[in-house]
């Protein structure tokens, strides 16, 4: 499968050294509270199996007895699955997600599930039924959101990769925050089966590593075709560690302007031009273009997304698991426990996603959102139909922000500004991180093509090296 | 095209949820502000712009007619709120008018 | 009052269930009765995280049927999620189609062979969507139960348009959809379980008046004839209100059966906003064009078809034919027989006659029926009378045993005795032994008094217990009569 070289450059942690720093960090409520559920003795049971079924020699465990964590929003059978939200309270899954299947079966180990804000909705995982995590690198500021959780855990050194989830930039824009990798992948590259439905056509499962490669090993377990999930693509899936170190001589990498509004902060422009310069020294070239429908990628999704997150929760009703509140007659008890099991930012959208498709507004609303969406699309096709292999912009407009900084909600969405394009287009996008800017972890962002995601690994392990190799001299 | 505090009560009958008195005109408010942003979308010309019926590039799969289905590691019992005989109850509806209406 | 001055308009929509062995989206079986929520699974659960995947035999069904019913069937239909909460609708929506359905602009002709002239209903549109699960409201006081183990079973619905000018018009109409349905094996097509169930829509307007007055919807009839008594009601109900110059208000009005009455459903008009939307966890459904002009191939002769052609071919009567054609599996039982006999008609009178009162006598279906008389066992019964060796009352105690038994007609006739016999030696025998026993009889026959002679046949078939061929009876008695 994978070389030797390759091999040596995953992040090799153990189980019980995952949980070792998991005391060390303080990953609970009285901590970073970055961690929901764990069972350290049925972890150190599944490493068992799996260090010895990897001892009989199984060359296709090549995660064998590597730690990880998930997003309490992917169903697993042992461990909780509450999407952060008190409606969930106690919820074991009866039946688990593909990509949990397709990590136990590489070796993988699951040590936790991870905080996020509740169904996925926000940019902070402040917006958690089980209270705010910190951010690792400084615990007054947010590790971003939705996937906060799985984020720190990396950040923290807990576990070499994670899966998070992404709808508009919930695994970037942590991984940005924290400063580590995270890789939303193309729509229906990886099985969504099993993964709590926020808004079903921008939902993609995403992954968290220590380094570049970390992710790509991961992904190449979790990617592919799944019987189970309708909208994944019957196609092959790359080996992304063995394309990751391609050189990008040749590559050409656009920088598209309207990610470079004269509003963001100058140090993070510089930072990203230093990337792209990095990247021209490696032999690649930078090319301006422009994707013109970008301003109005947080419109269309916050209208697109809060419309079909209404229907995935609708199943919320305290009819066959999950919280129930009775009251008097029926009505009453879908009212009580669905206004106290989802929390506000939830309650808002649901609000929000029910009036956009309700009689006479749909038209205006969501049929004219979708419609927008695919111009934002075709955006995207239009210029790597122009020969660009990938784009390079910034991940988020500012790093990790303070608890608490953002109370008005709309304030809260424009964090997703450079994150939702990729989700309404479908394509592939990741982070990573590349600098600092008062202390704090920047992220840039490389997008590629319909199921390219191995020409955006390509690019930023040249650019992960280049980087370091940088700090170092 | 500005919401009004009977929108949203309409809208929230229609989710199934029941809002506080007091938190209503804060909602009202937010989902104007929200919705006010969105207005840069009527802007836009879409006129011959096919909506994205779906993102992916996967035509429908079609399965075989035949089992098993997934299994379930845990029986119902384990996490429904209120079972009894093996059927799950809920609050008996204000009347039994739509008993034979549950297929629509 | 009278209702004279005013029509009937009525559109039916009808959901069907499709026969398949698993559920539209998942794996879960189909079985009717099973123990509670035991045919379920993640998906039609709706447990976070579960996902939809289409059953493909419920487009086969459903394309078939939309071919039935002349419609256009599309190769690019979109799946769409109708939301409303329902205890018994585990996602919080239906998985159906909405503005690109499975096929639209079909007809069915209603009518046709029978009294009066045929008529055409359109159909508005066919689709593919899935059932919900059974809400049982009469187990627990208090209490609403919920059984999921229909939760996601595939059904067509199949809207038409207001064609329908009487209750008479739709219990046709209904017939011969059902009828249609069967024939091409799509369906149990049960009201009783369930398998077809009707909704209609009705307005009255004055007679000659072209545009169509306000609607109401019509629920809860679980039998044909509870349709056309439930339409018959609600047009009362309008007609008095437009005489009395009151308006019809939109509603959905039920009826109740047991009182014989409609009233209007207490759920507010408005309330329900389905919110449709396309299924994002579906694409489009893709059919190529030649796959769906194979299945149109594939269809068997329907019904309408059918009955021209026996009609051509077998010159029944109109009466005959709605019998014999009235199931797919009865017509091919009498056209097989009448084909091996060679002889429709008493092929026909026969499975009119005894067949279907065995039929009905017994609760089986023709193909039951069919394990233990096939087509060739009759087709020898009624060889045996056309030959002279059954006299038709034999032959019904023959079929008798045979429908019981299941045993070949020529074994049973000997068994029993009854084979005729033509044998002019036995016979003679017979007619000199009832000359000698009745010697004053014979003695006036003899002489000339012609009319002993239906006496003394009886008594020979007496004697023969009614073996004897009753033609040779009386041709070797009016011998010896010289
Ligand atoms: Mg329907
Ligand atoms: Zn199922």
């Amino acid at each position: 499968m994978t070389s030797a070289g390759d091999e040596s450059r995953l992040t090799s942690i153990d189980v019980a050294e995952s949980f070792r720093r998991m005391d060390r960090v303080g990953v609970g409520r009285d901590g970073l509270n970055i961690v929901l559920w764990h069972d350290r003795s049925w972890s150190a049971d599944q490493a068992k199996q799996a260090g010895a079924e990897a001892a009989e020699g199984d060359g296709r465990r090549t995660l064998a007895g590597a730690p990880f964590v998930a997003k309490d929003n992917i169903a697993t059978l042992h461990l909780p699955t509450t999407c952060g939200s008190r409606i969930l309270e106690g919820y074991v899954s009866p039946y688990e997600a593909t990509v949990i299947s397709r990590l136990a079966k590489a070796g993988a180990v699951l040590v936790a599930k991870t905080n996020c804000d509740e169904f996925a909705m926000g940019s902070s995982t402040e917006h958690s039924a089980y209270g705010p995590a910190r951010n690792p690198i400084d615990p007054t500021r947010v590790p971003g959101g939705s996937s906060g959780g799985s984020a720190a855990c990396v950040a923290a050194g807990i576990v070499p990769f994670a899966l998070g989830s992404e709808t508009g930039g919930s695994v970037r824009q942590p991984a940005s925050y924290c400063g580590v990798v995270g890789v939303k992948p193309t729509y229906g590259r990886v099985s969504r089966f099993g993964l709590v439905a926020f808004a079903s056509s921008l939902d993609q499962v995403g992954v968290f590593g220590a380094t570049v490669a970390d992710a790509a090993a991961a992904l190449e377990v979790i990617a592919g075709r799944d019987v189970l999930d309708s909208t994944t693509a019957p196609r092959p899936v790359p080996r992304y560690l063995d394309e990751a170190r391609r050189s990008v001589a040749g590559m050409v990498i656009g920088r598209p302007r309207e990610y470079f509004p004269d509003s963001l902060d100058p140090r993070i422009t510089a930072l990203c031009d230093r990337s792209l310069e990095e990247l021209r020294a490696l032999g690649a070239e930078v090319r301006n273009v422009s994707l013109p429908h970008t301003d109005l990628a947080i419109p269309v999704y916050y209208i697109v997304a809060p419309a079909e997150a209404s229907s995935n929760l609708a199943r919320f009703d305290g009819v066959r698991y999950g919280l129930r509140i009775e009251g008097d007659g029926l009505r009453a008890m879908y009212d009580a426990t669905r206004s106290r099991g989802f929390g506000p930012e939830v309650t808002r959208r649901i609000l929000l996603g029910t009036y956009v498709l309700s009689a006479g507004y749909y038209d205006a609303y969501y049929k004219k959102a979708q419609a927008v969406r695919a111009l934002i699309a075709q955006d995207f096709r239009d210029v790597f139909a122009d020969g660009v292999d990938v784009l390079f912009t910034p991940t988020a407009p500012s790093p990790a922000f303070l608890l608490g900084a953002k109370s008005d909600p709309y304030e809260m969405y424009l964090n997703d500004i450079f994150t939702a394009t990729a989700n309404l287009a479908g394509v592939p996008a990741m982070s990573q991180p590349i600098g600092r800017v008062d202390g704090l972890p920047i992220g840039g962002q490389f997008i590629a093509c319909h199921f390219e995601e191995a020409s955006m690994f390509r690019a930023a392990f040249a650019l992960e090296r280049a980087l370091q190799q940088g700090a170092m001299s | 095209m500005a919401v009004t505090r009977a929108d949203v009560e309409h809208v929230a009958h229609l989710a199934r949820m029941a809002l506080d008195e007091q938190r209503l005109p804060e909602l009202v408010e937010q989902l104007n502000a929200i919705l006010g942003h969105m207005e840069v979308l009527s802007r836009v010309k879409t006129e011959g712009v096919i909506g994205a019926a779906s993102v992916g590039d996967a035509a429908l799969p079609l399965r075989e007619d035949a089992g098993p289905p997934i299994p379930l590691a845990r029986r119902l019992d384990h996490f429904a709120p209120k079972m009894r005989d093996g059927l799950f109850l809920v609050p008996r509806l204000a009347t039994h008018e739509r008993s034979g209406e549950d297929a629509q | 009052m009278s209702t004279e001055r005013y029509e009937m308009v009525v559109g039916l929509e009808v959901h069907v269930q499709l026969r398949t062995r698993t559920k539209a989206f998942c794996n879960c079986s189909t079985e009717y009765g099973a123990p509670p929520n035991t045919n379920t699974c993640p998906v039609c659960l709706a447990l976070p995280g579960a996902l939809p995947v289409l059953n493909e035999r419920a487009v086969l069904l459903a394309v078939r049927a939309a071919h039935a019913l002349s419609c256009e069937v599309h190769p690019v239909s979109v799946f769409a999620r109708k939301n409303y909460f329902y205890p018994d609708l585990p996602k919080g929506y239906q998985i159906s189609q909405y503005d690109r359905p499975l096929a639209t602009g079909g007809s069915l002709t209603i009518g046709a062979l029978s009294d009066g002239s045929p008529i055409n209903v359109g159909i508005t549109r066919l689709h593919l969507e899935e059932d919900a699960g059974k809400s049982i409201h009469d187990r627990y006081p208090g209490e609403t139960a919920i059984d999921l183990n229909r939760a996601g079973v595939p059904l067509i619905e199949i809207v038409s348009e207001p064609d329908l000018r009487s209750s008479d018009e739709a219990a046709a109409y209904l017939h011969e959809l059902r009828q249609i349905l069967e024939y091409i094996d799509v369906s149990d097509v049960n009201m009783e379980e369930g398998s077809l169930r009707v909704d209609a829509n009705i307005s009255a307007r004055l007679r000659g008046e072209t545009r169509l007055g306000t609607k109401t919807e019509v629920k809860n009839m679980n039998s044909f004839s509870a349709v056309e008594q439930a339409l018959r009601a609600e047009f009362d109900r309008q007609c008095a209100l437009l005489h009395a110059g009151e308006p019809v208000e939109q509603q959905t009005m039920l009826w109740d059966g047991t009182r014989g009455e409609v009233r209007p459903s207490r759920t507010k008009e408005g309330s329900q906003d389905y919110r449709y939307f396309p299924e994002p966890d579906l694409p489009p459904l893709i059919l190529s064009r030649e796959w769906i002009e194979s299945v149109r191939e594939s269809l068997p002769e329907l019904p309408n078809a059918k009955r021209a052609r026996f009609a051509e071919q077998y010159a029944l009567s109109r009466a005959d034919l709605v019998v014999l054609t009235s199931s797919p599996r009865l017509a091919d039982y009498f056209e097989s027989v009448a084909r091996q006999l060679g002889d429709p008609k008493p092929a026909a009178n026969w499975v009119m006659g005894e067949v279907l009162a065995a039929v009905r006598a017994s609760g089986w279906s023709i193909a039951d029926f069919e394990l233990r008389v096939r087509p060739a066992d009759l087709v020898q019964l009624l060889a045996m009378v056309r030959d002279g060796q059954l006299s038709n009352s034999a032959a019904k105690r023959v079929f008798a045993e045979m429908a019981a038994h299941g045993d070949p007609p020529a074994k049973i006739a000997d068994k029993l005795g009854l084979r005729q016999v033509s044998d002019d030696g036995a016979i003679a025998e017979w007619v000199d032994e009832v000359l000698r026993e009745h010697p004053v009889e014979a003695q006036r026959y003899l002489d000339g008094e012609r009319k002993l002679q239906g006496v003394l046949v009886g008594l020979v078939m007496k004697k023969s217990n009614g073996r004897a061929d009753p033609k040779r009876v009386n041709q070797l008695l009016s011998a010896r009569s010289g």
